[in-house]
């Protein structure tokens, strides 16, 4: 199952090229771009970890289209997402988000459901890739 | 400037695409606000030249490898070489041959770091900053120290020269330093003169150019000499110019600060008298003359 958060994500995937125009414009706003990554797909995972740091004061999308290329090479089978924040008072938060690396097979959630007190259900979803060790998930 | 979308021509007018670049205002430029220089100016002509009709060449779909823009300056302290860095820079950003056209300006400090694993990102982060525009490295003969073979400035060498053989078309570096130690810098790292295209040589100035500069210097300042503090300066340049640590336009640019720390002091001093612009603007010979270098000057002449 292909998991769909943050911008573009019910587009085909990203080219470089496109990546980099969309860098470009994050750029050209005054945003830094952050490079994360995970092998926990969990939508309610929100903290991945970062490669590297943010990078601030960059002019050209080159820069970080050379630092996701390593990213790339390490960490090649997990998701990779490009971020972008805005350090300008009143925003103070990321403004554009999207997913530019997935791993080749996604194996999807599994729906859990948990019988409650007097025929109550709650849900969870969970990922199967998460059954196994991290680092292990996309072998 | 897009070069991609721009149609397909076989036949171009090269004096509308000169005009269409505006690469002549800043050669004009360049010509009118650095004095003397002749051969540095004389290579950014053909530099220019090379990238105009490169350019004319894509568009024709005459494709050749994205030329190698890396340069190095050498020359002595004061020359220029950081003035005619930036000018650089914008020409080949006008031409399209780097995307933003900044300049990034580091010396060894800001690429090494202090301990291990600290070189290499902070090399990197710098290179990212540099991205689309040229990175200038100031006296980038400290970046090798023979002495020690443990420093980290070789991994930032390191860094450096794969960067700039595989993104050549992103970023353009340029090395400046005192002549005589790039030569031994480049000596002990083939691989930066083979990765250099361009390689300049900035001249001393000649005394008259240093006038030059100082009036120069002076009028943007909106200051000038009298008739009496040019002669007076002409006789400072020469015996400045015997004194160690002489430093071309830089020592000159020194010159001028206390020239005018002087005059100020010598308006301050007589307070009953009105003012005028011209007195305001002018620079006497007495200012010129209060000089250390004057001095010393003439107890050398009493000594001998």
């Amino acid at each position: 199952m292909r998991i769909t958060q943050g911008c573009f994500s019910f587009l085909p995937d990203l080219t470089d090229e496109q990546i980099s125009r969309q860098v470009q414009y994050c750029l050209e706003q005054g945003w830094a771009v952050n490079i994360e990554f995970t092998d926990d797909p969990h939508p309610r995972n929100n903290f991945w970890e970062m490669w590297g740091l943010p990078m601030f004061d960059l002019r050209d999308a080159a820069g970080v289209m050379m630092e996701l290329n390593e990213c790339r090479k390490v960490y090649g089978d997990r998701y990779i997402r490009l971020s972008a924040f805005d350090s300008s008072h009143g925003w103070e938060s990321v403004r554009l988000s999207f997913i530019v690396n997935r791993p080749k097979d996604e194996p999807g959630f599994r729906l859990e459901r948990h019988e409650m007190a007097g025929r109550n259900i709650r849900y969870t979803t969970s990922s199967y890739a998460a059954d196994r060790p991290e680092g292990r998930r996309y072998d | 400037m897009d070069l991609d979308t721009t149609p397909m021509t076989d036949a171009v007018n090269l004096r509308d695409e000169l005009e269409a670049v505006g690469i002549e205002e800043i050669l004009s430029q360049l010509d009118r606000e650095l004095i003397g220089l002749k051969p540095v100016k004389t290579r950014i002509r053909e530099i220019a030249s090379l990238l105009l009709i490169e350019r004319i060449r894509k568009r024709m779909g005459l494709t050749s490898d994205a030329p190698t823009l890396h340069m190095s300056f050498t020359g002595n302290p004061g020359t220029g070489k950081t003035t005619v860095a930036l000018r650089i820079a914008s020409i080949l950003h006008r031409l399209g041959f780097v995307r933003r056209g900044q300049v990034v300006s580091v010396t060894r400090d800001e690429l090494v770091g202090q301990y291990i694993g600290h070189t290499a990102p902070k090399t990197k982060e710098i290179l990212k900053k540099a991205m689309g525009g040229v990175l200038f490295i100031d006296e980038a003969y400290y970046l090798h120290r023979p002495d020690n073979e443990r420093d980290y400035g070789q991994e930032a060498i390191e860094i450096l020269l794969q960067v700039m053989e595989t993104q050549r078309e992103d970023m353009v570096v340029i090395l400046a330093g005192y002549g005589d130690r790039m030569d031994k810098f480049f000596a002990s790292n083939p691989g930066f003169r083979s990765r250099i295209a361009h390689h300049i040589d900035f001249p001393d100035y000649s005394d008259d150019e240093l006038l030059d500069i100082a009036e120069l210097m002076l009028r943007d300042m909106n200051y000038g000499f009298t008739p009496d503090a040019r002669a007076e300066f002409v006789r400072y340049i020469a015996l400045r110019k015997k004194q160690p640590l002489f430093s071309n336009a830089r020592s000159i640019r020194n010159a001028l600060d206390r020239l005018r720390l002087r005059q100020a002091n010598r308006l301050v001093a007589d307070l009953d008298h009105v003012l005028t612009v011209d007195d305001i603007r002018s620079i006497e010979a007495s200012d010129v003359l209060a000089s250390r270098v004057f001095r010393k000057a003439g107890k050398s002449a009493e000594a001998s």
